[in-house]
């Protein structure tokens, strides 16, 4: 009897145990990074206005804004999302649903996880080697929002996948045997039903993206910046137009590193600023996630 | 005799492989019977030599046998029987999977179409013949559009759609509770109406036959009457073929009840026959209990 109390009494100890490492570890994550973000908004909070978000850069640091950076930084997200999303997609729905299981499409796979772990330098680099050198793109917006595109591809590739797979196999089976072909299957049920999935991945990848400074330091981006590229509207027809691609840009977290950078402290404090306005940027994306995913699950349940 | 079922499983399938030849000839001549006993019967699916591999596993071998038009065809058999395997056969299902083969012939009447034939295509008989599955799977689209889904593949649209979507809820005995909420999700229904649902979507598109996959399986009791009910009614449309791990349905639905096992057609005979007089022991034995 008292031999089963012993041994209750040890378990429940070793229970006791690994419930505190447990919440020990869970504390040093959620404080560092409550800690990080007050920090933040104690330091870039009073320089946070309407004045700041509407100048250039400038040599007072009273003076300075990050205008052109976050402009820069929003129209390399528009450029990055619009190459990766349907190139990712479309390889993903490939793999998942059409491509036969043999050993290039398990290489194919193997490489995919690969380039989801390559340093983002590296990403750089090969675009500076592609994009500006060989195709002569210069260090543009286009340059800037493929060269995120490479490295968030990989991402939003798996993504896909996984949201594909989420679906149940009776539901493909069921479309195949009214007669579907693979595209109708793919285009009415696997898509619609994948895009709580797919779009999670996606703005996830898209706010991994944003704070990316070295592939684009390594194409050349500009650290001071005092001019907006041209509106991608105009007032003639025909109404559109795609000059602002080829602009040159810089975006915030390379405002930040030149802020940084400086040894006049009024500059740090505009580096808290943008800072700042980068994880207001972020945390607003991740929400559009949450607020996405939470309104499919509402509506798709397996 | 009854030593457990370790023991039991081993001489009968001992005898199975011996007496393979009788068994097959056997169910042909019961065949005939099915077609010319009582009220004739026309044939509609002529199944002759069928071998299905999955890979090197060879699931169906040697199936001989034939379908009648208009009646109800049960399949019964312990389960890994091959006799879901059999049923998949008539959409081509299995050709959604790598590593799938058949051989023989399962031909069509009265257009005489080899099902399993290279020179078909299986998307032309996953339009002639729909399928119900083991568990609901409406899609997660709204009752009518659930409905309409095959309809629209074939491009019907409008008001034809709308009759026709009426007409194929009214069919599946389900009209009358989804008429108010049909553009609701599929998913605010309950179980039983889910796959009174997904009968109406494989009715609409009016198929040759209809294939049930153990289709009352995840349902409650009420619920399966109902199928069952229903299943009764549509053979007057089509041809049914329903697989069943349940002897009591197989009973109750069916005009021909076939056995098989480990991949073989044992026994075909008229339900009442192969219940209450069986030819074969080993179908004696499964629907005595003794194994399955």
């Amino acid at each position: 009897m008292s031999d089963f109390k012993r041994i209750i009494a040890k378990r429940k100890r070793q229970d006791f145990i690994f419930n505190i490492v447990g919440i020990v570890c869970t504390l040093i994550g959620i404080v560092t990074l409550g800690a990080l973000l007050v920090d933040l908004f104690l330091d870039g909070l009073p320089r946070l206005n309407l004045a700041f978000l509407t100048h250039f850069p400038s040599r007072f640091a009273e003076q300075a804004g990050i205008l052109s950076s976050w402009v820069g930084t929003l129209l390399i997200m528009v450029v990055t999302a619009a190459a990766a999303v349907p190139l990712g997609v479309a390889a993903g729905v490939y793999l998942e649903e059409y491509a036969r299981r043999n050993w290039l499409t398990n290489l194919i796979e193997i490489n995919i996880a690969n380039l989801a772990g390559v340093p983002s330098i590296v990403y750089g680099l090969m675009a500076l080697g592609l994009l500006v050198y060989q195709f002569r793109l210069g260090t543009s917006i286009l340059t800037g929002g493929l060269t995120l595109a490479f490295l968030i591809l990989p991402i939003v590739i798996v993504a896909t996948r996984e949201a594909l797979r989420t679906i149940p196999q009776g539901i493909r089976e069921a479309a195949y045997a009214l007669g579907s072909t693979k595209w109708q299957v793919v285009r009415h049920h696997l898509l619609p039903y994948s895009i709580g999935g797919t779009m999670t991945g996606i703005i996830i990848a898209l706010s991994r993206a944003i704070g990316e400074t070295a592939p684009l330091i390594t194409i050349g981006a500009l650290t001071f910046i005092a001019f907006l590229p041209p509106p991608p509207i105009k007032s003639q027809a025909p109404f559109v137009s795609v000059e602002w691609l080829s602009s040159p840009f810089s975006v915030l977290p390379i405002q930040m590193f030149n802020w940084v950078s400086r040894p006049d402290q009024a500059f740090v404090v505009n580096a808290a600023g943008a800072g700042l306005v980068l994880i207001l940027i972020t945390l607003s994306l991740n929400a559009v996630a949450i607020v996405i995913r939470y309104r499919v699950r509402k509506r798709i349940k397996w | 005799m009854n030593a457990g079922p370790g023991v039991t499983c081993w001489p009968l399938k001992m005898t199975m492989t011996n007496d393979v030849s009788r068994v097959q000839v056997s169910a042909r001549v019961r065949e005939t019977e099915v077609l010319h006993s009582g009220h004739p019967v026309q044939p509609k699916a002529n199944v002759s030599e069928l071998n299905f591999f999955y890979g090197k596993l060879q699931a169906l071998k040697h199936i001989n046998m034939v379908f009648g038009a208009n009646q109800v065809t049960a399949i019964i058999g312990p389960s890994g029987c091959g006799k879901s395997t059999l049923l998949r056969c008539f959409n081509r299902i299995h050709d959604l999977y790598p590593d799938t083969r058949y051989e023989g012939k399962i031909i069509l009447q009265p257009s005489g179409t080899n099902v399993i034939g290279p020179e078909t295509d299986p998307l032309e008989m996953r339009l002639r013949v729909s399928m119900v599955f083991q568990k609901p799977n409406a899609f997660p689209k709204s009752v009518f559009e659930n409905a309409a889904f095959g309809l629209r593949l074939r491009g019907v649209r409008g008001r034809e759609l709308q009759e026709q979507v009426e007409q194929s809820l009214r069919s599946a005995a389900l009209w009358d509770e989804v008429k108010d909420r049909l553009h609701q999700s599929a998913y605010t229904l309950s179980g039983g109406q889910q796959q009174r649902l997904c009968i109406a979507r494989a009715l609409a598109t009016d198929p040759e036959m209809l294939l049930f996959d153990e289709p009352t399986s995840a349902l409650d009791p009420i619920a399966t009457s109902k199928i069952e009910d229903l299943i009764f009614d549509l053979k007057r449309k089509l041809t049914v073929i329903i697989v069943t791990h349940n002897m009591q349905q197989a009973a109750r639905v069916s005009d021909v009840t076939a056995f098989m096992y480990l991949g073989e057609l044992i026994e075909v005979s008229p339900t009442q026959k192969i219940f209450e007089n069986p030819a074969e022991k080993l179908t004696e034995e499964y629907i005595t209990g003794h194994f399955g």
